[in-house]
């Protein structure tokens, strides 16, 4: 499997759920802590992400940063861990 | 919380466009004026085209978007956004320059300039976000909202009777010789998201080639003024504002 991973700017999120729902791998979450604007934030709930950027597409807020493991090591088939 | 990533050779495959600027953008959790926003400047990032786009938004939700867009931006009045647009480009014809409007502005105040500016074939891209809602003065009644749908000023539901049909503008505007390419999108699922940001590519390639003007419509969500919650307001979308508004192309360059 591809792996991959992101950065949520938990600051910026306000916690709409879209990109909860657009996960194809159910990789996210809403935090039990909110951020200074009152707003519980997204965060990562399991480790099968992909890096297929679909959360990061439907953010309004642009909040997601998506990190993919590179071609150059899925071709040497390298094992990850996370 | 899952934070420790050691993913080796991690990549970067998605950032927010660089031409957005860092300023949080003030629109309700989950409205789509943020996709959209972010989709031009993803586009206008990637053409190269900072130094050389104008965009003109006039009053509506998205009104504060030259605050987040980091290009030439000018304020127009209510409904005058093609107009502004259309003297922008005529004395800046070598710009790429759109208008980003919303249903209470280019389907009700605006209408004579829609319809006048696509007739006249301004090589200009129209951007019509369609929330079916006056979003920014409080949820009043759009031109474009549905028969039965509750507004601040249809609380019984829009009637036929009362209020006549939902205006279909972009189907309308079609018809129109100017029209170059018409074509309806949504952001409300990643593949949408992906689909509207070709046509923005698009729209800015034949610009480029001087074809006449782009029309592209977005049927978009409205969380606040529909009294849904983002989730909801999409699933709300795609049964009720999708089958009204069918997503696709309505009209398309023919071959040279
Ligand atoms: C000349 C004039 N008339 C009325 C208004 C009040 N007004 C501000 S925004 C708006 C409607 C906005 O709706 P829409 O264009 O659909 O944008 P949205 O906020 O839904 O994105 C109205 C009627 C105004 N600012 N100027
Ligand atoms: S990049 Fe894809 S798999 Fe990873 S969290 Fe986002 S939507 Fe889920
Ligand atoms: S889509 Fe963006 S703003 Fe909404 S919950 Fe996800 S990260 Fe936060
Ligand atoms: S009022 Fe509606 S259109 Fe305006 S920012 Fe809020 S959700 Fe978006
Ligand atoms: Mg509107």
């Amino acid at each position: 499997m591809i792996r991959g991973t992101i950065k949520v700017d938990t600051e910026i999120c306000k916690g709409c759920e879209l990109c909860i729902t657009a996960c194809p791998q159910k990789s996210l979450g809403l935090s039990n802590n909110i951020n200074s604007h009152g707003f519980k934030y997204v965060e990562l709930i399991q480790d099968n992400c992909t890096g297929c950027i679909n959360c990061a597409l439907v953010c309004p807020d642009s909040a997601i940063t998506v990190y993919r493991q590179s071609k150059n090591s899925i071709k040497q088939n390298k094992k990850v861990t996370v | 919380m899952i934070n420790k990533c050691e993913i080796e050779d991690l990549e970067l495959v998605y950032e927010k466009p660089k031409t957005l600027t860092d300023t949080p953008m003030h629109y309700c959790p989950g409205c789509g004026h943020g996709v959209i926003n972010k989709l031009i400047m993803e586009v206008i990032d990637e053409l190269k085209i900072q130094d050389k786009t104008v965009g003109v938004a006039p009053v509506g939700c998205a009104v504060f978007e030259y605050r987040y867009m980091d290009i030439d931006m000018i304020e127009a009045p209510h409904g005058r956004a093609s107009a502004v647009a259309t003297g922008v480009k005529r004395v800046n014809p070598d710009k790429y320059v759109f208008s980003y409007q919303g249903d209470g502005d280019l389907a009700a105040i605006g209408t004579s300039e829609t319809i006048h500016t696509v007739n006249r074939g301004e090589n200009i891209l129209m951007l019509f976000i369609n929330n079916a809602i006056y979003g920014m003065t409080g949820g009043q009644m759009a031109p474009t909202t549905l028969i039965g749908q509750k507004t601040s000023t249809s609380p019984f539901g829009r009637s036929v009777k009362n209020n006549g049909f939902p205006l279909n503008i972009t189907e309308l505007i079609s018809k129109l010789d100017g029209a170059f390419y018409v074509t309806r999108h949504s952001v409300h699922k990643p593949n949408s998201v992906r689909k509207l940001k070709k046509a923005i590519q698009k729209s800015f390639e034949y610009q480029k080639e001087n074809k006449g003007t782009c029309f592209i419509e977005v049927i978009s969500n409205c969380p606040a003024g529909w009294g849904m919650t983002p989730l909801k307001s999409n699933e709300w979308l795609e049964e009720n504002l999708i089958p009204k508004y069918p997503l696709g192309d309505i009209k398309v360059p023919t071959k040279n």
